[in-house]
């Protein structure tokens, strides 16, 4: 428990501002909200996976007693997407079905039986067509693309970028690794179904309660879908039970709800069953890979060729991100000096993949780490030293033109080593027993809106009453990161209170000011910018104001313990109260603004945009496994972890987030996979989608590296999804090092353990993963780019 | 279908619903009674976030028909204390970050709730166990035990202490703890 | 939320009266024990009954009682109550195992013995809401006539994944069975038919009331074991109940195995036939079993994990099942 030097809140382990609500089963979330006269919506949902619509009839349902409105895709005709350059996708199916589970008609009843009944009572004509359920099909294409307005096909986005020329770098080599990973698709199965209600306000204005991470960007696009104004509608984000990323995207059931509720005049709630939530997905994609990587004897890299598929589902939601992201993140966590990447995400007819904590990063993160690993083995250099070799240091503009700024990176890398004797036990455990290591890096928010802006992407209002009351105002959302808690406890050290002092109203776009939501891990370094500029300016109004009174200059105060004090004359105080309502009295109705814009980050080339973040998380990890060499099946014992995260705002929460990252890294690298089976999930239930549960999960030991950021609030950077990076690819290396065996793919299963080691039994090599990848051309054009200035002279990146 | 009276007794009290044979507890608590601190996330069985305690037992509300229980005491996250009246248990579940979302909470609580009132000392693997039966996608479950394990080391030297000065105190502490439970 | 149908319901408090029910409502009645298989697969419109007929108030069908040196188990009582229960524990603690392993510790609390026993059988097809069971084609144990598992197949798959069955039939234990009017006992062995829809041979309107053990002594050493990728909520991916009778020298004078969850029923083994008046371990005739299980062992790709490996898995957990027997 080491941070917190010089602050009173900051730094500490405070309990959570809504901890206590939790506990007691007292936090309302969105399917414990009910409203007078409120009626029940329910999808019928495709059965085919590629289908043409020709007819829907929906008069016997319309014309059932207790149902009150009927919608199809006719009554949404605008396409949206969360991306503008991706807006490819219709509330309701609109001539097309291109998965199975896509929502085509929507009914509202007096409950949920009588819309059921009414969706089994409607008739849809299809001709079904055939279905691209594989990358190698969608590739292929021999039919109708899915979306036949996509210029390329089935191909959705095509990226190639590169930065100097690869094979100088390759020319370089000593030693080369070529390699290819499969990463499977995975949900993030968050404990809350999806569940909103719309509530008709007035004549022309609707509300929408949802459990949502991303309750602006939903506002922005039912405005756009619903062919509104963009002030007829408030979006109210609930507290969601979980979001992980699969609540950011905005749903059909939130577009509908809100049509609905216009529509009857009616409150209309949408609650998804657990299989419907899997159908709606957005999760993980499905990502083929290869590299090439060059390196010197000594272990240093001299370039890196990365080449990514991603089997994308029907439609684009935020793909064109998650393409880049699959290549943005290598350059940011090794010193690279020439890198090409080339990526591509293909169109299937399986349901829609989208953001998952760590959103494309993952899949790279995990080939990379196993390939740093397999080059260690062939170098002979242990592979922590081979890390710490390549890792980026401080202050320095990647290949790829990400700028750097701190970086704990090394500190995290002998951190792990030193605690988890990483170096005495590598390669020395008896058989069945490995430790594997990795590192990541991550962004703390994405640099760049969704949509064109140039508005702040963080707004905090900050008010104070006349009973000294304070409220922080912030359109973030709490998704059980804890984020009302990082807001009250910065508004709170500023002005001298305790954090459970200041109440935290988030995520209304009625009543609170624009932020952009709980995604990219944005929150705390954005958001919370903007609220540590909001608090310092309401502590300057109000010190104004008590240090008139106390003869002093305004910077003359301090403001601790509830008090205001004379900083000249520490006798003099004045209660918090007390100072509030003086300046209250003074100066009229207490408010401040605080903003957030993030500097311009852009890299100088078409895609230069996605990935740069104004200051990126480290982490190294280490996870030592025992696998039963009859079987195959591993038992995570331990993991060790080390953490860049700049400096914790709370330190309970910041573990918190450490452990569940791991959590869900291991989680995915053991069990987590959307299988189809044909067209359909083979198993979308919670009980049939293995999670980790309390009996597997092994001990975490984690230890926080402070690097103090210079730009986050306090200097704190993010923590929500850097940990689970490295947690995949260091399991699959304990894995080797336990039995001798590679598995080349996610997730890791005991079958594929115990094939392996089969074949190693046979002399086939020890390997299990996949052996070709799609020689493909891409369709992107070529994006070449200057290396940055930094990387002439040999100066590897270094901002001098 | 016929509606059927049934009597309930939740949280102490009576509660007389009129519902069809075909509701489950889930339903009748949730939806009739307004106790909305018991969750759901499968109404399958599969996650345990709607576990509610049935004479003490730990049972999935969700798939017991409410006809079933009539007549057993039927205990929710309701009854453990509100915000201001917290029981111990919930205030080490706080302090710890043991709820992130918090909305598998309600089902882990009262797992642990049934574990402790049957076993006083649980070891790590006692209390592993007792929680084997919920989901939980934030945490990674170690704040979780960790928690009912603070609770449950608290809760023996405050009763060591109590020994040491009174017996009787012991027992007066221990039935407002469970007053308070 | 996903809800019940709608159902008659009934709530009687003797077996007369249920087996009445049973048999007046023929084939539209169904039984409700602890409901942690029924009431899923009532949500999930697998079955549609008209009646429901609650078992929980037939206290005579609840506890463990001794009879003539015998163990007698209420099939009502719950699968915490026999994973706890002394006697159960002292003398046939692979059926302690057995029961402690299921689910999770809400659905031991509520899930009964009886309702273990007769399980439905489950396949990753069936067990899915009826809107994606039935996308792309229902299968033959839903509404449809194909089999999406073993194309062509002309039967049904689904798996037998009770975990006290294969103990109970490697034991040796017997069920009651009551219907209106009549009443009969069989061995647990008998209950199972290979037919993943038609995998009873309970006859329309019989109640499970009873579960009867061996006499204590019948068998030296009883053991199960449970293959599934997570220490709790799964159901088996493979079992063995295994017993054994040793004679002079540690000579096997009786044993049996049985897997389970590798088929639609469980499956014994010829266990006798290669152990029989050899050491349990000698080292040919495990290697005869193991090879004797694989080919009994049908996996197929209808539950979790490959059915390459879990058919490997026959082999290993075979003999681990055979060294539990000793240890």
């Amino acid at each position: 428990m080491a941070p917190k030097t010089g602050f009173a809140v900051i730094g500490g382990t405070e309990t959570r501002v809504d901890g206590l609500e939790k506990v007691t089963g007292r936090t309302r979330f969105a399917d414990d909200l009910s409203f007078p006269n409120m009626l029940y919506g329910r999808f019928l949902r495709s059965p085919h996976a590629h289908a043409r619509i020709r007819k829907i009839d929906v008069s016997r349902a319309a014309a059932m007693p207790g149902v009150h409105c009927v919608l199809t895709g006719r009554d949404f005709p605008i396409p949206f997407g969360p991306l503008p350059i991706s807006e490819d996708e219709y509330v309701l199916a609109f001539d097309k079905v291109t998965y199975v589970g896509e929502p085509v008609v929507a009914i509202a009843a007096i409950d949920e039986a009588t819309a059921d009944a009414a969706c089994r009572a409607v008739v849809v004509d299809y001709e079904e067509l055939d279905a691209y359920m594989t990358l190698e099909e969608a590739l292929e294409q021999r039919g109708e693309p899915i979306h036949t307005e996509h210029r390329f096909g089935n191909i959705h986005k095509a990226v190639s970028l590169e930065f100097g020329d690869v094979a100088q770098g390759f020319a370089e080599a000593e030693y080369f690794r070529e390699d290819v990973f499969f990463y499977q698709g995975n949900t993030h199965m968050p404990i809350e179904e999806h569940s909103c209600t719309g509530v008709p306000e007035g004549i022309d204005r609707v509300t929408l309660y949802s459990s949502t991470q991303n309750p602006h960007y939903g506002h922005r696009l039912i405005a756009k879908a619903l062919q509104l104004p963009g002030s007829r509608v408030r979006v109210v984000a609930t507290p969601a039970g979980g979001g992980f990323g699969g609540k950011c995207d905005t749903f059909s059931h939130e577009f509908a709800a809100c049509r609905m509720a216009l529509r009857t005049g009616r409150p209309v709630k949408f609650t998804l069953n657990r299989e419907e939530v899997f159908y709606t997905h957005r999760g993980r994609h499905p990502v083929l890979m290869w590299s090439k990587i060059g390196f010197r004897r000594n272990g240093r890299i001299t370039g890196m060729h990365f080449r990514s598929f991603l089997d994308g589902g029907a439609y684009g939601s935020l793909g064109v991100a998650t393409t880049y992201y699959t290549g943005a993140l290598q350059p940011c966590s090794y010193r690279i000096p020439y890198y090409k990447f080339e990526g591509t995400r293909l169109t299937t007819n399986k349901p829609v993949c989208g953001p998952k904590r760590g959103h494309g990063a993952p899949q790279p993160r995990a080939m990379i780490e196993v390939q740093m690993d397999k080059a260690a083995v062939d170098l002979g250099i242990d592979p922590a030293q081979l890390r710490l070799v390549n890792a980026i240091e401080p202050y320095s503009k990647t290949i790829n033109h990400f700028r750097v700024t701190s970086c704990g990176l090394k500190e995290c890398i002998e951190k792990v080593v030193e605690v988890s004797g990483f170096n005495d036990k590598w390669g020395r455990l008896p058989h069945g027993k490995g430790i594997g290591f990795a590192i990541s890096a991550y962004l703390s928010g994405a640099g760049t809106t969704q949509y064109p802006s140039n508005g702040p992407h963080s707004e905090v209002v900050v008010k104070v009453g006349r009973f000294g009351e304070v409220q922080c105002l912030t359109g973030s959302t709490d998704i059980g990161q804890g984020s009302m808690t990082v807001h009250a406890s910065i508004v709170a050290e500023v002005l001298g209170l305790h954090a459970s002092d200041v109440m935290v109203i988030n995520g209304d776009t009625a009543t609170t000011p624009i932020d952009l939501g709980s995604y990219s891990s944005r929150v705390t370094f954005m958001s919370g910018n903007a609220a540590l500029e909001a608090a310092r300016r309401m502590r300057d109004q109000i010190a104004a104001v008590v240090a008139a009174t106390f003869g002093i200059p305004a910077d003359c105060t301090e403001f601790r313990e509830h008090k205001v004090f004379n900083a000249v004359n520490p006798g003099q105080s004045m209660a918090w109260e007390d100072a509030c309502a003086l300046a209250e009295s003074k100066l009229g109705a207490l408010s401040s603004t605080g903003n957030y814009t993030p500097p311009d980050l852009d890299g100088p080339y078409k895609g230069g945009a996605v990935g740069p973040s104004p200051a990126y998380s480290y982490t190294a990890l280490a996870v030592q496994v025992d696998v039963d060499p009859e079987t195959g099946m591993i038992d995570v014992e331990k993991v060790w972890c080390a953490h860049d995260i700049g400096f914790p705002i709370n330190q309970t929460l910041v573990i918190g987030q450490v452990e569940g990252g791991i959590y869900m890294g291991l989680s995915e690298a053991l069990f987590e996979e959307m299988d189809y089976r044909k067209s359909r999930l083979e198993a979308p239930s919670m009980l049939d989608y293995k999670t980790i549960t309390v009996n597997e999960m092994p001990e975490i030991e984690t230890h926080l590296i402070c690097t103090h950021d210079p730009e986050g609030p306090f200097g704190a950077k993010e923590v929500g999804q850097g940990p689970l990076l490295p947690a995949i690819p260091a399991l699959l290396n304990a894995v080797y090092d336990a039995v001798g065996v590679r598995i080349d793919e996610v997730p890791c299963t005991p079958d594929k353990v115990l094939f392996a080691m089969e074949r190693k039994a046979d002399g086939r090599g020890g390997r299990i993963g996949p052996t070709a990848f799609p020689e493909h051309a891409t369709t992107a054009r070529a994006v070449r780019a200057p290396r940055p200035a930094e990387w002439e002279n040999g100066n590897e990146g270094r901002m001098n | 279908m016929k509606q059927m009276a049934l009597a309930l007794r939740v949280n102490g009290e009576e509660k007389p619903v009129l519902v069809s044979p075909s509701r489950t507890l889930l339903e009748v608590l949730r939806e009739d009674l307004n106790l909305t601190g018991t969750k759901h996330g499968c109404e399958l069985g599969e996650c345990g976030a709607c576990t509610v305690l049935v004479d003490g037992k730990p049972m999935l509300s969700c798939l017991l028909p409410a006809a079933q229980v009539e007549g057993a005491e039927i205990t929710t996250i309701e009854a453990l204390g509100g915000p201001s009246t917290p029981h111990p248990l919930q205030l080490e579940w706080a302090r710890l970050g043991a709820a992130q979302c918090g909305y598998c909470t309600p089902g882990f609580v009262m797992s642990a709730k049934a574990l402790l009132d049957s076993n006083p000392e649980p070891t790590r693997e006692d209390i592993k166990a007792a929680i084997a039966g919920n989901l939980c996608r934030c945490t990674g479950y170690h704040k979780i035990v960790e928690a009912i394990e603070n609770f449950a080391r608290q809760r023996k030297a405050d009763q060591a202490i109590d020994r040491s000065i009174d017996t009787t105190a012991t027992a007066v502490r221990a039935v407002a703890l469970e007053a308070r439970g | 939320m996903l809800r019940l149908p709608e159902f008659e319901y009934a709530a009687p408090a003797t077996v007369g009266e249920a087996t009445r029910l049973m048999h007046e409502r023929g084939g539209k009645a169904m039984l409700l024990a602890g409901g942690t298989d029924l009431i899923p697969s009532l949500k999930r419109r697998q079955y549609l009954p008209e009646l429901v007929v609650s078992l929980h108030k037939v206290e005579a069908m609840r506890g463990v009682r001794e009879a003539d040196g015998r163990l007698v188990i209420g099939a009502l009582t719950s699968l915490d109550a026999v994973a706890a229960h002394p006697a159960i524990r002292a003398s046939w603690p692979a059926l302690a195992k057995a029961a402690a392993s299921i689910g999770t510790p809400q659905l031991r609390n509520q899930g009964t013995l009886g309702g273990n026993l007769l399980l439905d059988t489950r396949c990753t097809v069936y067990n899915q809401l009826e809107e994606w069971r039935d996308a792309g084609g229902s299968c033959m144990k839903s509404t449809g006539v194909k089999c999406h598992i073993v194309l062509g197949s002309k039967r049904c798959w689904a798996i037998s994944s009770s975990d006290t069955a294969p103990v109970l039939a490697a034991l040796g234990a017997e069920l009651r069975l009551v219907r209106h009017g009549d009443e009969r006992t069989v061995p647990v062995v008998a209950m199972y038919r290979d037919d993943g829809i038609d995998y009873l041979t309970l006859q329309p309107g019989e109640v499970l009331t009873e579960v009867l053990l061996p006499p204590v002594g019948k068998w030296d050493r009883s053991a199960f074991l449970k293959l599934r990728r997570r220490g709790t909520f799964d159901f088996p991916l493979l079992n063995v109940g295994a017993a054994v009778k040793f004679g002079a020298d540690r000579i096997v004078e009786r044993i049996s195995v049985v897997l389970g969850a590798v088929g639609s029923a469980p499956q014994a083994l010829d266990a006798q036939k290669f152990l029989g008046g050899k050491q349990i371990d000698d080292a040919v005739a495990v290697a005869a079993l193991q090879a004797h299980a694989a080919k009994r062992a049908t996996p197929l790709p209808n539950t979790d994990s490959s059915h390459v490996w879990r058919k490997r898995m026959v082999q290993v957990y075979t003999a681990r099942a055979l060294k539990e027997l000793v240890a």
